[in-house]
């Protein structure tokens, strides 16, 4: 099921699927191997719209609530099917 | 020769650095601890080269402001020493690969080979060579293994004019990946547990607060017992000397009051005597020196173990309201051990309103170790209270302060994208070097000011000047704060140095209530004058004068208020 990194549960795996937003963007979120294709877990997403953690490879990156919205995923065990 | 050293941030380059050139250099584990250009030397074939520590880059796209600094030097250097994180091979490539496109002699250094075993992780380094047509090197940069041969290699090093575009060079990294590596599935240490139990927020945020508590005591206790076992005995035979001196001199005239300070009850007090041999040495070596080691050893401990970005992600929705980055708690936590090197690291912060507001909030309610050690001194015999209040304030006026610089100061603050490095045992003997370099800046940059301090205010008494800025200061000092004029002094003195300053509250016998508003104004009203300076620096003549102009508001406001209440 395609949704946001957003809106993924804590502890859930995905593979990225699209990036959204400006190209300056994007290129940065490629230049820290956030890239379509990339296999990624959800740690967390701080409350009082803090940012959401990511951790890819072995790096955790911290991610604005706004940009992880921009980032598509499809998660990999989705619990509805 | 200039040999450049560049890779990702955090990545081990200044540890690198600090071994090719003997130069000791701060090292923490989070991104964006080298914030200005390292310059060294080191031996190579009998000739000197110069050896540059350039800040960390993800990559070399020249429209990015962050990577400006590394894509210049490039055009300077002569070959690039690239290092590489090998537990994250296939991101740091990326760099690599660009360097590769640059016709600049590049060799590649593999940190954390130590690392990358318990993460299950393979590396072929010969094929990983032949692959890149440059040497590779494993290293281990905190204990220097691999260092030699890295050395031993350097005349490898190879130019390369490959022409990628950004996805081929993703590309050829996924293949160059897919044959050196292998990574075999291993169980999760506690270390990696950990790292998601201090972000995840219902545990990361009481961890939080005891880490802080943790801190708090610790530096505390650690101060306390030096003083007690250590330097107050030290002083005890010290004592003798003085007051021979004193004796000799008569025990009074302008030479005895400069050097020993008036006498207080027929006897040289410490404290208060305020003499540069007595008051000038007391203060600082045995009441500021003993809690500024305790604290940098705790700090050190932190920087390295990689919990501050965490706490950093942890604090993120709030210092945004605020108009910071989580990040803002390194520079707010640097200050607290001196406002210096607080100061300097705002540059780690992007866009000039957050770095204005992180300066300003710093300088006006983040009060030094060295002022805060005499802030114990003076309100500990309170209890808890005393210190509590004096706390509590500050952190009141820091958020509120912080909340409205934010809503009516104009520009963006761009949103939170950081890199959280692993939890890491801090290596002893880098722990130790870091923790030396800043006791040695202690001793040699805040001793000399404090002497120069006592001296400054030894000679304004003589000619009656305190006498009569306090005159002229009075409704300020007596209406509103509720201190009396003598005060003035102190506040003259803080320009120099707060700790002394707070020191000279105790001979005018203020109660509990008057201490603590003494303080509280003591540390906003005005930064030090090296802090004062950097901030010169760091946000130019009139952005200063900005934040000076709301330092003073702010305090009349604080200190009248809290004045009201107590």
């Amino acid at each position: 099921m395609e949704t946001t990194l957003f809106d993924l549960k804590s502890g859930e795996e995905a593979v990225i699927k699209n990036l959204k937003g400006g190209a300056e963007f994007q290129k940065k979120l490629r230049s820290l191997n956030l890239r379509r294709g990339k296999m990624i877990r959800k740690v967390t997403a701080e409350p009082f719209h803090g940012p959401v953690v990511v951790e890819i490879d072995n790096t955790e990156i911290a991610i604005g609530m706004n940009m992880a919205k921009k980032i598509v995923v499809e998660a990999s065990e989705s619990e509805s099917d | 020769m200039k040999i450049l050293l560049m890779g990702n941030p955090n990545v081990g380059k200044s540890a690198i650095f600090s071994r090719l050139t003997g130069i000791d250099v701060m090292i923490s584990n989070y991104p964006g601890t080298t914030i200005e250009l390292k310059k060294g030397k080191m031996k190579l074939d009998g000739e000197t080269a110069e050896v540059i520590d350039v800040p960390g880059t993800y990559s070399l796209d020249p429209a990015s402001r962050a990577e400006e600094v590394a894509v210049n030097m490039l055009q300077e250097g002569d070959l690039v020493i690239n290092v590489v994180d090998a537990t994250n091979l296939e991101r740091n490539l990326n760099l690599t690969l660009a360097l590769l496109e640059r016709n600049i002699p590049v060799i590649t250094v593999l940190n954390f080979w130590d690392e990358i075993r318990h993460l299950g992780i393979r590396i072929d380094i010969q094929k990983l060579e032949s692959r890149l047509d440059i040497p590779v090197v494993p290293v281990v940069a905190v204990t220097g293994e691999g260092i030699k041969a890295l050395v031993s290699r350097l005349h490898e090093a190879k130019a390369h004019q490959k022409r990628y575009t950004e996805e081929s060079r993703w590309e050829r990294i996924g293949k160059i990946i897919g044959e050196v590596q292998r990574i075999s599935l291993k169980k999760h240490t506690f270390l990696e547990r950990l790292e998601d139990l201090s972000v995840q927020p219902l545990t990361g945020i009481p961890i939080m607060f005891s880490v802080l508590i943790v801190v708090f005591w610790t530096v505390r206790i650690v101060g306390e017992t030096m003083i007690a076992y250590l330097f107050d005995p030290l002083f005890e035979l010290y004592l003798p000397f003085v007051t021979d001196l004193s004796r000799m001199l008569g025990g009074g005239g302008v030479v005895h009051d400069i050097l020993l300070g008036t006498l207080i009850a027929g006897q040289i007090d410490y404290i208060q005597s305020m003499g540069v041999l007595s008051t000038g040495l007391y203060v600082p070596i045995a009441m500021v020196f003993p809690y500024v080691v305790a604290f940098y050893l705790v700090l050190g401990i932190l920087e390295d173990s990689g919990y501050l970005p965490r706490l950093a992600t942890l604090v993120d929705a709030i210092f945004h309201k605020l108009g910071m980055h989580g990040l803002a708690i390194i520079p707010m936590l640097l200050g607290l051990g001196c406002n210096v090197p607080g100061a300097l690291s705002t540059r780690i912060l992007e866009g000039r309103k957050q770095r204005f507001i992180a300066a300003t909030l710093m300088a006006t309610a983040v009060p030094c170790m060295a002022q805060t050690a005499m802030v114990f001194a003076l309100l500990g015999p309170y209890g808890i209270k005393g210190l509590g209040i004096f706390f509590m304030t500050l952190f009141a006026v820091w958020l509120i302060l912080g909340f409205l610089l934010n809503r009516f100061l104009g520009g963006e603050t761009p949103e939170t994208f950081m890199e959280i490095p692993p939890y890491r045992i801090p290596y002893p003997g880098s722990l130790g070097k870091k923790l030396w370099m800043r006791i040695r800046s202690f001793l040699t940059e805040a001793i000399p000011f404090v002497l120069f301090g006592v001296l400054i205010v030894n000679i304004l008494y003589v000619f009656g000047i305190i006498e009569w800025i306090g005159e002229m200061a009075a409704p300020v000092i007596v209406g509103i704060f509720g201190l009396p004029k003598e005060a003035v002094a102190a506040l003259i003195v803080g320009f120099l140095r707060k700790d002394v300053a707070v020191g000279m509250l105790l001979p005018l016998g203020l109660d509990m209530e008057q201490l603590i508003v003494a303080s509280v104004v003591l540390t906003m009203y005005f930064p030090c004058v090296a802090t004062f300076v950097v901030l010169f620096k760091e946000l130019g003549a009139r952005d200063l004068l900005k934040a000076t102009g709301i330092m003073l508001v702010t305090t009349l406001l604080a200190g009248g208020i809290l004045n009201a209440l107590l």
